[in-house]
């Protein structure tokens, strides 16, 4: 290592600004707390894909012969529970937001630093919760925990998960109203709303999903909680209760929680399309408002995961119309990134790499929610392996893709290295092959009729199962590729500098990584964002 | 968090100066207080929100089973209820006085206040325990032992038309109404908590002119509090009372 390399690495910064655990389990500084929800949300999903394995295991062969048909439950139970509650809703907005929300607005951290440690805190409370419940013996409702079964008839520790889930959401609560107060009262001198980055316009629409959203999922969980447990009668059809209502609610919350999962991965392309093409992104104003706009959508579609709960034709069709309408904002942003590129100088880095991953999985996981909004085709197709294959288009191919993507982005300017760009590129081609070749086939299994939820089936559906499968090992493969060059990287990866990719954004203009209070003085900004053309190209060149 | 760490990382134009409870992120005591009020103000949206699902769930049920939550509301103490309502909308006015208190830097009258406001909250959920104890005296807790008297009293049942009252419905009622006075008591047990610590804080002579958002936000807290339950007194007490 040469002396000018070591002079920076005692170059002060966040990192070495303190040491001992206590600096990290107390601090307050909003880029560790990044790097404390990186380190728990890895855990959770490792946890998630572990269970993932054992459901791609199971189904190999027609017989359910590798686990009990109760076990399956559980499985595919916690898959959903730590995949959707403890890795994608806190992912991007709990780590890169977490980090980036308070640089891009120039401040020094978020308005409520010490609430954001909490969250922190209760999100770990919740996940103790939850692999409490694992390892007294599981849960099996699902994870959209449906009543009357998991108010009454369920036999596995539904309450335990269930108060896992509910601190987990107040977690999830504390950050997007963090969010909130920081973007709204924390700029720097001269950002004004349109020359917000598109990240925070995403985070933003996501935070207000997190603070309109998630006290309902809460409400409606303390209420199976308090039928379970002390016999209130709230949706019991004995009483006269309606388990249709608990669906209304649950969905009320979760169908936007979709969005809680896809809008931040949409900022993170919005940020990495721009930077690679060199271009001041198409249309800047619509792909902002477009992130408010799904937001507003997203919580009057809920009905549509109900077209065959005994909902009234009448509003079956209005919530068939509204869910259509989403479409609209949505395909904006994917013409408008398309149309950045177009006469872009485009290089092909990790990121970007991600990022058209990103652009193709979200558009076919969009264009399939176009069938399910279809009430006809969403009768035919409902709870198939169709559903299955579409909403992890949205939430793997797109959610962690963009996640990725994100991650690779920031990556230098988090801890000041740079990764391996071609273990880098392989692992993101990794996991595209391997994300298509588990879910593809289950379009069409789904068409051909495979509900979802069971341990075996008909002979005839094994090819394709099989074919899952094999998708599912390759794209393990593409996950555990990145842990390992993206750790290897803190030791041996070579200096970043404070802009390798020539990027815009206030986040960039101060060193990587960053001094704990951010910026040595507080930034003024006095242009639009993604002024590129004032760019000089990227300083870092891969060997 | 020690000063002196603070000092170690704070930017220069913020250390400067002996700015007292600024934090190190914020550029003025107007931006910390503006920020502070607007995250309140997002908390208290969340709570309506909260609430929100057992309104929801209060009001589908009260119009399909209306007759057994008219008869099962007609057993609640009105009385009781209504004096209670007093009480806590009396509780709201020592809170804004408390408020006022603050602003003009009344230290006395700031903790009289704040006393009286706990006083009277915790006589409302004195009031509250004794009517819940009441509704265990008659069978009306929701569960095993849960039972409909009023289907075996003949002059009753005939001056209702108890008839179309169905017993499982009543006791719907009453799961809604411990789920949602239990949860207003909630909030109440912890608004006793936060003004017991303001109390304190105040007590130290904390809040002055300049600084005193937590007396500002903890009263926000406490009005949305009285607010719940100005809704929760008519929807559970006051159904169909004109019989």
């Amino acid at each position: 290592m040469s002396t000018a390399a070591q002079a920076v690495e005692t170059r002060p910064n966040y990192l070495n600004a303190t040491y001992g655990i206590k600096s990290w389990l107390l601090t307050t500084d909003h880029k560790r707390i990044a790097i404390l929800y990186l380190i728990s949300i890895t855990f959770f999903f490792f946890i998630g894909g572990f269970f993932a394995t054992m459901i791609r295991l199971e189904l190999l062969t027609p017989a359910g012969d590798l686990m009990l048909a109760d076990t399956y439950n559980k499985m595919f139970t916690e898959h959903g529970i730590i995949m959707v509650f403890f890795f994608l809703i806190p992912s991007i907005p709990a780590t890169l937001g977490n980090f980036l929300v308070p640089m891009m607005v120039g401040a020094r951290d978020l308005a409520f630093p010490k609430i954001n440690l909490l969250s922190w805190y209760l999100y770990l409370l919740g996940g103790a919760f939850e692999l409490y419940a694992i390892a007294r013996g599981g849960v099996d409702t699902g994870w959209t925990f449906y009543v009357p079964f998991s108010s009454t008839y369920a036999h596995s520790h539904v309450v335990a998960a269930a108060l896992g889930i509910f601190i987990a959401g107040f977690s999830s609560i504390l950050t997007g109203l963090n969010f909130v107060v920081t973007i709204h009262r924390m700029r720097a001198p001269g950002q004004t709303w349109m020359r917000l980055p598109l990240f925070l316009w995403s985070n933003y629409a996501t935070a207000i999903i997190q603070i309109l959203g998630t006290p309902v999922l809460a409400i409606t969980i303390v209420c199976v909680a308090l039928e379970r447990v002390l016999h209130l009668g709230i949706f019991d059809p004995k009483l006269g209760g309606d388990p249709v209502l608990f669906q209304h609610m649950f969905w009320f919350y979760s169908h936007p929680a979709v969005y809680i999962m896809i809008l931040p991965g949409m900022g993170v392309v919005s940020e990495i399309i721009p930077c690679f093409s060199r271009k001041n992104p198409f249309g800047y104003v619509f792909i902002a408002l477009s992130s408010v706009a799904i937001a507003v959508f997203g919580f009057l579609v809920w009905g549509h995961h109900m077209f065959v709960a005994g909902e009234s034709l009448y509003a079956a069709m209005m919530f068939s119309i509204l869910s259509f309408l989403v479409a609209i904002p949505s395909a904006v942003k994917v013409f408008n990134w398309t149309a950045t590129m177009y006469k872009g100088s485009v290089t092909m880095r990790t990121p970007m790499v991600y990022a058209l991953g990103f652009i193709g999985l979200f558009t076919m996981g969009g264009l399939t929610g176009l069938f399910l909004a279809t009430l006809g085709m969403d009768v035919h197709v409902h709870d198939t392996y169709f559903v299955i294959a579409h909403f992890h288009y949205i939430m793997v191919g797109g959610a962690v893709m963009a996640y990725m993507g994100g991650l690779h982005f920031w990556w230098p300017k988090i801890t000041g290295k740079m990764y391996n760009e071609l273990m880098g590129k392989l692992a993101a081609v990794i996991i595209f092959l391997g994300f298509n070749l588990t879910f593809f086939p289950q379009f069409v299994l789904g068409y051909l009729g495979m509900p979802r939820r069971y341990y075996q089936y008909p002979p005839e559906f094994q090819v394709l199962n099989v074919l899952s499968s094999a998708g599912a090992s390759i794209l393990a493969v593409g996950y555990l590729l990145p842990l390992i060059y993206l750790l290897w990287s803190l030791k041996y990866g070579k200096d970043a500098g404070p802009n390798p990719w020539g990027a815009t954004g206030l986040e960039w203009t101060t060193q990587s990584p960053p001094i704990t209070q951010n910026f040595e003085e507080t930034p003024i900004v006095t242009e639009e964002p993604y002024n590129y053309g004032r760019m000089p190209e990227a300083t870092y060149v891969a060997e | 968090m020690s000063q002196s760490d603070n000092l170690a990382t704070m930017p220069a134009h913020a250390a400067a100066g002996n700015h007292g409870p600024l934090q190190h992120h914020f550029e003025s005591l107007e931006q910390q207080r503006d920020a502070s009020s607007v995250g309140m103000w997002v908390f208290l949206t969340t709570e309506i929100m909260f609430f929100g699902g057992l309104f929801l769930g209060y009001l589908v049920y009260r119009l399909s089973h209306f007759a057994a939550f008219a008869a099962a509301s007609s057993t609640l103490n009105m009385d009781i209820g209504a004096g209670n309502t007093i009480v806590l909308i009396c509780s709201s006015l020592t809170m804004a006085l408390s408020v006022h208190a603050a602003a003009v830097g009344k230290r006395k009258t700031l903790l009289w206040m704040l006393g009286l406001t706990m006083f009277l909250g915790l006589v409302f959920l004195g009031v509250k325990g004794y009517e819940w104890h009441e509704k265990y005296v008659e069978h009306h807790i929701p569960g095993p032992n849960f039972v409909w008297h009023e289907e075996n009293n003949p002059a009753l049942a005939a001056e209702r038309h108890a008839a179309d009252v169905n017993p499982g419905e009543t006791e719907l009622f009453f799961s809604f109404y411990f789920a949602m006075t239990g949860m207003h008591a909630f909030h109440m047990v912890i608004g006793e908590g936060l003004l017991a610590w303001l109390f304190f804080k105040a007590w130290k002579g904390a809040f002055t002119p300049a600084y005193n958002t937590p007396v500002e936000n903890i009263g926000l807290y406490w009005h949305f509090v009285d607010i719940v339950w100005i809704f929760l007194f008519p929807l559970l007490y006051l159904i169909d009372r004109h019989h």
